[in-house]
């Protein structure tokens, strides 16, 4: 909220808030309202040469600042908050709603409880909160148990199925967190085999338990910034790039690509960074021609083993 | 938003709540600081101009500005806030409830939806409101919704206005226009989707946010979108994604492999290196999509059609050229 133009809700919100709190720091006043403290001091500056008509001494807005406190009286005619604009009613209304349906989560209750206040508080602004759905997919028992050991900060025996490799892997995690991303939980842990914070998505973990072990965190594990998307590609990352047909143009809507290029004949050029190449080898082999490995020329060799070897399953003659 | 404006303003929104009675444009320029002055050489154009903005700003954050005149023999309109409309109602909230909004409030990462919310979480601060509380430690709930077509479908929906865009049917190919009623908007897996009315084609259809090419445009006035009672949004949506399985196909998998289709099966069994599936499914090329992505470690035994469409993939990739 640094906008110019957020200012004036700013001060509308300010004023109500110091009325309520005489002698608060600066500082904590400015860390709750999101801004610098000197712009906090230059909101002070303004509030202070505000107030009714006529703008004589006693009609303006009293500020009184000393050894970093701020008190503020003399504003009755905006002494209580804005009543929220249905933008922000619907934001919370649907927020409230989508995570009080969340099967398994220990705060359901006092969401519930919230969600019920603020609805009766906001009345019509809201009443496009039905029109609005958010789906997440339901995990409650492997979300309660994982959230009750990061809680609990215990250690974790995951058996986790890695698609990409058709694998059901073992391995103990120190649980940290848990994420919501885009309808789908993530349980962010340091793996203590791979010895790095890795991601598992709740609905492929087979099976977990709890060990009677304390979770020991490494001060490398940090939790990685998300605000950038999930899978963040590094430097030791292998480059394939992908020619498809406009039969597969799913692909480049489905998986983070580097670059997207159009062809000629709506086909699309695809380039992207993995650490395991095994998926894509999958991939290409579901494709079925209508996408392609351009490069590495190895992974395009390997895919179209693969489809050989699977013929020979079928019992097909291997192609001349 | 210049200080001079936003001084303006906020003596302007102070004088409003202040006043029982409508105040004239004239007397609103007597009384707030900032306006050009009336009088021989006032600027009355630049006055009116100044204070039409000024009005249509404060109606955009929500102020309810009231229009009216005091008694029938005064014929000019007047202007003032009601306090009770004004202010945010009394909210009285366990600590437990306030960090619930906390945690809610985090929820969006769109920028408007995360805008308003934040907007929302400051004028609850002001009430008194501690919404910082321990609830919602270690869980990080997040939904994006970097569709550019979003923001403009969101606001149709709340507002239930009619709307055309142009849509690419599958990604690619060339994009048609749709006249659409929009119902809702909902998140599914990770994307969002539109539901609604096709005018065209007169029946209820889902879009995909993402393949809606360039601006949705309004097509026709705000409140004209009748939406039908008790429609599941939800259920449209996962109506669209998923066609119903009503055929089942026999698998040879590999011992050990596949365990994303053993999850799924309805009849598994066991036998020496190769086990038997059974698992349904809705079309040869679903199955396809499912299958074919294991190589050697799944079979398609039967039905022929779904044998066919796996081995037409695997064949077509085998056959492909090196790349040079």
């Amino acid at each position: 909220m640094s906008g110019a133009t957020d200012r004036l809700p700013r001060l509308l919100a300010l004023v109500p808030y110091l009325l309520a709190h005489p002698g608060a720091r600066l500082a904590d006043v400015a860390a709750m309202f999101e801004v610098t403290e000197r712009q906090l001091r230059s909101d002070l500056d303004l509030l202070w040469v505000c107030g009714l008509p006529g703008h004589g001494p006693g009609d303006l807005i009293d500020v009184e600042l000393t050894e970093g406190t701020v008190t503020l009286s003399n504003a009755d005619a905006i002494a209580r908050p804005l009543r929220l604009s249905s933008d922000e009613a619907l934001a919370l209304v649907v927020a409230l709603r989508t995570l009080a349906d969340v099967p398994g989560l220990s705060e359901r209750d006092a969401l519930d409880r919230a969600l019920v206040k603020i609805e009766t508080a906001v009345g019509d602004a809201a009443g496009a909160a039905d029109r609005i759905a958010v789906a997440v997919e339901p995990e409650a028992e492997v979300l309660a148990v994982a959230r009750a050991a990061a809680a609990g900060r215990r250690r974790l025996h995951l058996q986790y199925y890695v698609p990409g490799r058709d694998e059901t892997t073992e391995r103990d995690v120190d649980p940290m967190r848990l994420l919501l991303v885009d309808g789908r939980w993530y349980l962010e842990g340091w793996c203590r085999s791979a010895e790095a914070v890795r991601l598992f998505r709740l609905d492929r973990v087979v099976g977990l338990s709890v060990l009677d072990l304390p979770a020991e965190l490494p001060p490398q594990a940090q939790p990685r910034d998300v605000d950038s998307g999930l899978f963040q590609p590094s430097d030791t990352d292998e480059v394939v790039t992908l020619e498809l047909e406009p039969a597969a143009a799913w692909v480049a809507d489905y998986y983070p690509a580097d670059s997207v290029e159009e062809l000629p004949e709506d086909r699309l050029l695809v380039r992207l960074r993995t650490p395991d190449t095994r998926w894509l080898r999958r991939l290409a082999l579901r494709l079925g021609g209508s996408g392609r490995v351009v490069a590495p020329a190895e992974l395009a060799a390997a895919v179209r083993a693969d489809a050989a070897a699977a013929l020979a399953a079928y019992g097909e003659p291997r192609p001349g | 938003m210049s200080a001079r404006k936003t001084e303006r303003l906020l003596n302007l929104v102070i004088c409003l709540l202040a006043t029982r009675r409508y105040l004239t444009a004239g007397q609103i320029r007597d009384a707030v600081p900032g306006y050009p002055p009336d009088g021989p050489g006032g600027n009355d154009t630049a006055f009116r101009r100044m204070f039409e903005r000024d009005k249509e700003e404060l109606r955009e954050l929500g102020i309810p500005l009231e229009t009216g005149s005091h008694s029938v023999w005064d014929d000019e309109v007047g202007y003032r806030i009601a306090r009770r409309h004004y202010a945010l109602p009394e909210i009285t909230l366990a600590p437990d409830e306030a960090a619930a909004l906390g945690l809610a409030a985090r929820l969006w990462q769109s920028a408007g939806l995360a805008h308003a919310a934040s907007g929302a979480l400051l004028k609850l601060r002001a009430a008194g409101i501690d919404t910082g509380g321990e609830l919602g430690a270690g869980l990080e709930p997040r939904v994006e919704a970097a569709e550019p077509a979003f923001p403009a479908l969101f606001e149709a929906v709340r507002s239930r206005r009619p709307v055309e865009f142009d849509y690419r049917r599958s990604g690619v190919g060339a994009a048609a226009r749709r006249r659409v009623e929009p119902w809702g908007v909902v998140s599914w897996r990770g994307r969002w989707y539109a539901v609604g009315r096709d005018r065209d084609r007169q029946a209820a259809r889902v879009f995909r946010l993402s393949r809606v090419v360039g601006p949705v445009r309004p097509a026709g006035p705000a409140g004209s979108v009748e939406v039908p009672a008790g429609v599941d949004l939800r259920a449209a949506v996962a109506a669209y994604d998923d066609v119903p399985a009503g055929r089942l196909a026999v698998l040879r998998v590999r011992a050990g492999a596949a365990a994303e289709l053993r999850r799924g099966a309805v009849a598994e069994r066991a036998g020496a290196g190769w086990d038997e599936l059974t698992v349904a499914f809705a079309e040869p090329e679903r199955l396809a999509d499912r299958v074919v992505g294991f190589g050697a470690d799944v079979v398609v035994v039967d039905p022929p059609d779904a044998r066919a469409a796996a081995l037409s993939r695997l064949r077509a990739v085998a056959a492909e050229p090196s790349p040079a």
